[in-house]
């Protein structure tokens, strides 16, 4: 894959520092994402991949720096508001609702929605991405396997109607033939026109993917390409494909 | 009496107290469920409803609009929903007041602050509650010292609905009990259950990172708990006061801590743990007034919140652990 598709920015991350009390973890963050693209962002570790992610949801506050999301300067504005802007996060460790059904969990996605037929068709779409979800509708979110339990965190997620898709971490603590299925869903979803912003730590499964990748370390953007030249770059072939 | 009457008459009196106390741990239960603080101020906040009511009914009398102590069946009816309308958002929007003011600016401090700054609060609304006099109450209260009890006039008189040959009584006020608070109830659960902001208080209950991410404003929902909770125990301490004919400024600390032990024993977070835990509480508290003693109640009472808390730390209705991501 290339970058050709790509349109205009949608997602610009400008110079941002944030972290946690007295520990800076984001140090000068400056990433984009344009319309059409699959961008990943691998790193290690603790490398503020998913600080990234939380401080552009609105949930972390930056200390420095500017977000800008479909021409709008987003940073400072409140997460609630964020989502029906179409900014949408599928979250590390999914953070499904345990205690409400498949079904539940998937509204929750379309809490801020008022177009029923538009979310009828949605549902529609995720119970054709992922037909498990249909056979577990009723299921309390809480009793699905790790894998399941991804895909609603997916499929709750498109019911929110996203622009901007950022899913952390969508392989962490899955089965290998899940996490294959569930990246074929992001390839599906990518070519059904939704940008994304992928984080990964199987950065090899990623790159593949993805139209462009950066590699975060330690809070700083080492290095950003074309994911197929990523792919190939000693340096990463070195520290993230395990190719000593 | 038979030993059937003296227990029959016992239940009733547990179902009716139960109710109350039910009402009260609802506001405890709902508060933790959303925000994992236990709101020591919610019995004092029960305590100034009861307040609220009896000056309402003080200057309605002192300014002979009614007369308190000879109201119509109809007008009595009326002031007392009346009553647990008012005292109910009284309180309801004193409980958000304290969320905001109190709270709020704690929620990312650690647990054993918020802890120590509900106690606090609950020492002030104590103070209020002892200081709230005035002419209105002296109605009722023959100009006794602020501390002393206050008698809370007799809103619904009337004979033994089971009729006067039964030794059996079921009062007018145990009757107004369930025909207040079983429809709260029931509204509360369509509420939580059906609504948008009441889905958005159990996501945000069960996550609420995760309700943040789906576009829910959390600190309104959050506003909107204590809103419900001080509701609920504001409605609760008008029929409290109209039950037992009187009020104190310790009113709520006594609710209070049945109303904790109720919620714990259904399973604090957990609705209907807390409406089945009070109603139990009321029940194991009128048979031990009745069948051991009643200055051993208390202990009962407390006794109960101990095992629980070493045998079924999660309740009786409440989950084995929560869940954390």
């Amino acid at each position: 894959m290339t970058s050709g598709a790509a349109g205009a920015p949608l997602l610009s991350i400008r110079g941002i520092v944030a972290g946690y009390g007295s520990v800076e973890v984001l140090h000068e963050v400056s990433l984009e994402v344009r319309e059409g693209e699959i961008v990943t962002l691998i790193g290690g570790n603790g490398a503020g991949k998913s600080t990234t992610l939380m401080c552009t949801s609105g949930i972390v506050p930056l200390r420095r720096g500017e977000i800008h999301f479909a021409g709008e300067r987003i940073d400072g504005v409140r997460a609630d508001r964020l989502v029906g802007r179409g900014l949408v996060q599928v979250p590390e460790g999914r953070r499904i609702f345990p205690r409400m059904t498949v079904l539940e969990n998937l509204m929750m996605g379309a809490y801020g929605r008022n177009d029923r037929e538009g979310i009828a068709r949605d549902l529609d779409h995720v119970y054709a991405l992922f037909d498990i979800l249909r056979q577990r509708s009723s299921q309390l979110g809480g009793t699905l396997s790790g894998g399941e339990q991804q895909m609603l965190a997916i499929g709750r997620a498109i019911l929110s109607k996203p622009r901007l898709l950022m899913m952390d971490e969508p392989s962490m603590g899955i089965a290998p033939l899940l996490v294959a299925r569930i990246f074929e869903a992001v390839k599906e979803l990518n070519r059904a026109g939704l940008t994304i912003l992928l984080v990964e730590q199987n950065a090899r499964a990623a790159l593949k993917l993805a139209h462009r990748g950066y590699v975060l370390e330690t809070g700083r953007v080492t290095l950003a390409d074309d994911a197929q030249k990523l792919l190939v770059d000693p340096r990463v072939r070195e520290a993230y494909l395990g190719d000593g | 009496m038979s030993e059937t009457e003296v227990f029959m008459q016992q239940v009733i009196y547990g179902l009716s107290n139960g109710m109350i106390i039910a009402l009260v741990a609802l506001g405890y239960t709902m508060v933790y469920g959303i925000v994992e603080l236990i709101n020591f101020a919610h019995g004092d906040v029960f305590t100034l409803g009861g307040f609220l009511a009896l000056t309402i009914v003080g200057a309605l009398g002192a300014a002979a609009i009614i007369d308190p102590n000879a109201l119509g069946e109809s007008s009595s009816w009326l002031l007392l929903f009346g009553l647990v309308i008012g005292a109910g958002l009284f309180c309801g929007m004193l409980n958000v007041g304290i969320d905001r003011i109190v709270y709020k600016p704690l929620r990312r401090a650690p647990k054993l602050t918020q802890l120590v700054a509900a106690i606090g609060v609950s020492f002030i609304i104590v103070n209020i509650a002892l200081f709230w006099g005035g002419a209105p109450m002296e109605v009722f209260g023959d100009g006794k010292a602020a501390a002393a009890s206050k008698d809370f006039p007799e809103l619904l008189e009337g004979s033994n609905l089971l009729g006067e040959e039964s030794n059996v009584v079921l009062r007018l006020e145990d009757l107004a009990i369930f025909i207040i608070t079983i429809p709260l109830m029931v509204g509360l659960t369509l509420f939580v259950k059906k609504t948008r902001l009441g889905r958005g208080m159990r996501a945000t209950a069960q996550n609420p990172v995760a309700a943040r991410l789906m576009g829910i404003d959390t600190d309104r929902v959050i506003s909107a708990t204590f809103l419900i909770g001080g509701f609920l125990g504001g409605a609760a301490s008008v029929m409290w006061s109209v039950y037992n004919n009187t009020i104190s400024f310790q009113m709520g600390f006594r609710a209070g801590m049945d109303a904790f032990t109720a919620a714990v024993l259904g399973g604090i977070g957990s609705l209907p743990g807390a409406m089945v835990g009070g109603v139990l509480i009321g029940l194991i508290r009128a048979m031990s007034d009745q069948y051991i003693e009643t200055r051993w109640t208390n202990v009962v009472v407390f006794s109960v919140l101990i095992l629980i808390l070493v045998f079924r730390p999660s309740g009786l209705l409440g989950l084995k652990q929560r869940e954390k991501v």
